[in-house]
């Protein structure tokens, strides 16, 4: 049992930051939000309905970016950002090459995810979220291997986001750079903990 | 089909094909391996013109089989772990639709070279020139069921870490009826007999693992990404 007796609503323009040490269950209760995982307990619910009978109307309003990087390293950054637009179902928000320069990987459009650094690679994980708007974020540490400008360009697009209304639920051990009147913590390991004192 | 889905579907075959292409050394592996099974026979059992040209139907048929197998557990593995697979269950498309995208790009790259080269390793075992068309049919209608059977089956074994040595003895049994057919229709055109009727029952089971393998591997790989 990683966790029990969560209750929570998240609404727009609202950031959960989900937190804890490592084993607590973030990264599992982030599977579980966006319905990669059942809960064996309990109900996920997208705009009042349960997600299983939300079912494609909930997977076009969530994008995950998880601990897997999504990317196909033989696959150039571009053709792997394409085919992340296409499973999306609509025609891209912005151009995927615009997408690109946007999270600084304008110059390295033709390089084979493979051949990019962990930062990078993470960079381009993130631009999906330009080429495939959702109004529900799942971030899984979007912080690890990037850098300060890396850091900025999160908190920027997290930012935007929030203000245009949308909801985000992040797990991170760096501070975000997102307004704290946006932010609502949420602290995974305490019941673990007590559980293992009693 | 929406437009979405038909986009995304093209997307995930060129996707493949690219791959395929960009790693082709990989690929040839099950052709070589057909090769090499089928080349085995003349040096294990017998030189004879007669005893090959009884053995050939059999022969190609299981090579073809067991080519196919041997591909199966790639299908989805790379895929789950770069983390694409969870991408694509979470698309708003139907994922038997997309599912049926990776089958039909993992049977051209492994499959159709099959189709190809059946009548010629079966021409090198003497099978009689009349019965070249039935292989051929038979291989083309056969070959996409194995995928499709195929595909079930590693979507429920790419979780485990040695899925790959589960997924043949999950695998086989369910190829029974193809290798069945498939030889039996190759068999009865050696003899001069009509093989419509076996590659009618290929025809009915391709159809129906089309519309029923897609769904049972979308929902075998839903557990396994869980």
């Amino acid at each position: 049992m990683l966790f029990r007796g969560l209750d929570l609503a998240v609404g727009p323009g609202e950031l959960l930051l989900v937190e804890g040490p490592n084993g607590a269950g973030k990264t599992t209760l982030l599977r579980v939000l966006c319905g990669l995982r059942e809960p064996e307990a309990g109900e996920v619910r997208w705009a009042g309905l349960p997600l299983r009978r939300a079912g494609a109307a909930f997977r076009a309003s969530v994008v995950y970016v998880g601990h897997a990087p999504g990317l196909k390293d033989d696959l150039t950054a571009l053709e792997n950002l394409a085919v992340a637009a296409a499973l999306g179902g609509r025609a891209p928000a912005i151009d995927p090459r615009e997408a690109l320069a946007r999270v600084g990987l304008g110059e390295r459009a033709h390089v084979r995810a493979g051949a990019l650094s962990a930062g990078q690679r993470r960079r381009l994980g993130l631009a999906r979220l330009l080429v495939r708007p959702a109004p529900l974020w799942v971030l899984d540490e979007p912080l690890s291997a990037v850098d300060r400008a890396g850091a900025a360009l999160v908190a920027e697009l997290l930012r935007d986001h929030l203000g245009a209304g949308g909801l985000a639920v992040v797990t991170s051990h760096a501070p975000l750079g997102v307004p704290e009147d946006r932010v609502r913590a949420l602290r995974l390991g305490a019941a673990a903990a007590a559980e293992a004192a009693a | 089909m929406s437009g979405g889905a038909a986009g995304a579907f093209a997307a995930l075959v060129r996707r493949d094909l690219l791959l395929a292409w960009r790693r082709r050394g990989d690929r040839l592996v099950p052709l070589a391996f057909f090769v090499m099974v089928t080349a085995l026979f003349p040096l294990g059992v017998s030189p004879e013109r007669a005893v090959l040209a009884t053995l050939a139907p059999g022969v190609v048929w299981v090579g073809a089989v067991l080519a196919t197998l041997l591909g199966m557990d790639t299908l989805f593995r790379s895929d789950l772990e770069d983390g694409t697979l969870e991408q694509m269950l979470l698309s708003p498309l139907p994922a038997p639709v997309l599912v049926l995208a990776k089958v039909l790009a993992h049977w051209l790259v492994t499959g159709l070279p099959l189709v190809l080269a059946g009548p010629v390793l079966a021409g090198a075992l003497h099978l009689p020139a009349p019965a070249q068309p039935v292989l051929v049919a038979g291989l083309l209608l056969g070959t996409p069921a194995l995928s499709l059977v195929g595909a079930v089956g590693a979507s429920l074994t790419v979780g485990l870490r040695r899925g790959g040595m589960l997924l043949p003895v999950l695998l086989l049994p369910l190829y029974v009826p193809v290798l069945t057919f498939g030889s039996g229709a190759v068999a009865a055109a050696a003899a001069g007999l009509p093989a419509a009727g076996h590659l009618y029952a290929l025809g009915a089971i391709l159809a129906l693992a089309a519309t029923l393998a897609p769904w049972a591997a979308a929902a075998g790989l839903r557990i396994s990404v869980a």
